[in-house]
This record gives C-alpha cells, structure tokens and sequence, in this order.
C-alpha cells in the first residue's frame, strides 16, 4: 500500500479571507509577530499499490482533475510506503 | 421556449427556477443529474443551492453528474445555458466560464437585496437592457467572490464578457458597494461566445409579484426576446 499525502494551497496572488481572520484572531491573543496566515487544504489517499511510479503519475491526475481549482490552486504531494 | 432545469442533489433552487419559467408560460422541465438527455431545450438553467453539499470546492463534485457532460456538448453547440448562484460557480469548475468563486471576504453567508448594474447589452440575457441599468436582485451566498488572475481580466474586458457588476442604488461600482469582495465588482460573467452565463444574483427571486422586487424578469424578457428573435 501507498499513502499519498497531499497540499492544496491558494495561490499567493490569492486573497486568503480565512487566513486573515486568523491572523487577526492571533494577534487578538497576543501573537503580535504573526504577519500572515494561509489556510490550505491537507489530503490523504491511500493506494491499493506497490508501483511508486505509477502512483506519482495517478495522483498527480487526481490533483489536475480534482482535487486543485488550477485558477486559484496549486499542490505538491509525497507518496509513502505503508 | 423550452426551458430545462436541472436538479443536483443539494440544488435548492430548482424549484423557484422551474415557477418562474413555466408561470411565464414556457415548457418547463425538471431534469435529475443523472439523466443523459436534456429533452431539447432552447435554454438550460444550472439553479442555485449546494449540490454534493459544496464538498473539496463549490460546484466541483456536480462537474462530474452524467448531466453536465451533456450540457457541455450542448454549450459548445451553441446552446443557451445559465448559471445562477451554485449554478455560475458549477460553470467555472465545468470550464464553460473563466475565473473561480472564492469564499466571501467577510467569510459570512451573505443573503440580502443588492443593487447590480447591467454593463453589457450584448448577450442574449441582456439583449433589451440599456447598459447602465440598475437592477434590485437578491444575492445569497457564502462563495460568491468572483476571481480571475489579471491576464483573465482583461481578456474578459476586451472580450464584453462582463454583464453585471454591483453597484448601489445610484450606479456605484466601488468597494464599499461590493458586498463579497468580487474582483472588479463582478457579479455576472459571460463566455466568448455569448451562450453561457453565469451570475451570482437570483433573478428567479425577483420575478413574482409576491416578492419585492421584480427586476429578474427583466432578464427573462431579454431571454424571451431573443429566442423569439432567433425563431
């Protein structure tokens, strides 16, 4: 079995309301040096495979196809043994 | 005018959709995602709600009902299609519209009247209106901030493809009368060759006289006017 482990973030030209309020919200708790927060989405996906190659080229399908919006998205991922 | 309306599960406006068509005396389908066949539509309404309750984005999962695929065959045919609410941000995934809706600025469900100026009379769901006009339609939604990166934006200038913009009730279009953030107040979009649209407001909220404004009706009427005109 394979894990893949997957990031989906926003852009950086990508206005981040969520990581705003974050940031507001921590500086509301004192973290006065907080200067930016980007929320990102973490994905697993567990492969019922041994072939490390074709698992790349499957999951990188997978991120094309679905599960990053590539107007506002990008995202990077490691595959693991499990 | 044949209008098909389709049902995502998680639509919710569906129903307001299909009201608003077969009162004004149209052939009026309800059509599930599921279904192969749009039954011969001159225009295809994508409604509003949360279909596959907005999971991973808003209208990324409805990209893949049985229905779309059809829809977009029929789009590139030249067919009128059009997306309001959950509907525009299904197109924008679909890839039948440029650009992406982003979570609303102030991150809350906005759900209110909004004033939307009309900029283009250039598509068939704008035909009859005088660019410039003030529309009073409601908008309720939490994603509905319109994103496109620059390069877009101007493609969507020079093309005409912007139809509606907020504004306030003199005309304004500034950040202070843009209720969710939109990039250049955009709050209506079509593609480059005019046969799909897709906006934010609801102009089937707006189209009865139970209701308190009955502006929507006037972007049913250009609709009306143009398929008569093509007939």
């Amino acid at each position: 079995m394979l894990k893949a482990k997957i990031f989906v973030q926003l852009k950086p030209s990508v206005l981040d309301p969520q990581g705003k309020a974050v940031t507001n919200s921590l500086s509301h708790l004192g973290y006065d040096n907080v200067v930016e927060t980007r929320i990102s989405k973490y994905i697993e996906i567990s492969l019922d495979t041994r072939d490390l190659a074709a698992a790349q080229k499957q999951i990188d399908n997978i991120c094309n196809s679905l599960l990053a919006n590539p107007n506002t998205e990008t995202y990077h991922f490691v595959i693991e043994e499990i | 005018m044949r209008v098909s309306v389709i049902t995502f599960p998680g639509s919710n406006c569906d129903h307001d959709a299909y009201e608003v068509f077969a009162r004004r005396g149209h052939q009026t389908k309800m059509i599930w995602h599921k279904d192969h066949d749009l039954e011969n539509p001159d225009l295809v309404i994508l409604p509003g709600g949360f279909s596959y309750g907005d999971y991973l984005r808003c209208g990324a999962l409805a990209r893949f009902s049985p229905i779309v695929k059809e829809i977009v065959g029929f789009a590139q045919k030249g067919g009128m299609v059009m997306g309001i609410c959950n509907g525009f941000q299904i197109l924008t995934e679909t890839g039948l519209l440029p650009g992406a809706l982003m979570m609303n600025r102030s991150l809350k469900f906005i759900c209110k009247h909004q004033y939307l100026k009309v900029e283009s009379a250039n598509s068939p769901f704008t035909n009859t209106l005088t660019p410039g006009t003030i529309l009073d339609i409601p908008i309720a939604h939490k994603e509905g901030n319109y994103y496109i990166d620059q390069l877009g934006l101007e493609r969507l200038k020079d093309q005409d493809c912007i139809l509606f913009r907020y504004c306030d009730s003199t005309g304004l279009v500034n950040d202070a009368t843009n209720p969710n953030g939109a990039l250049d107040s955009i709050a209506g979009v079509v593609n480059e060759s005019r046969n799909v649209l897709g906006m934010m407001p609801h102009p089937e909220r707006a189209a009865t006289d139970s209701v308190c404004s009955q502006d929507g009706t006037r972007i049913f009427e250009a609709i009306e006017c143009f398929v008569a005109g093509r007939a």
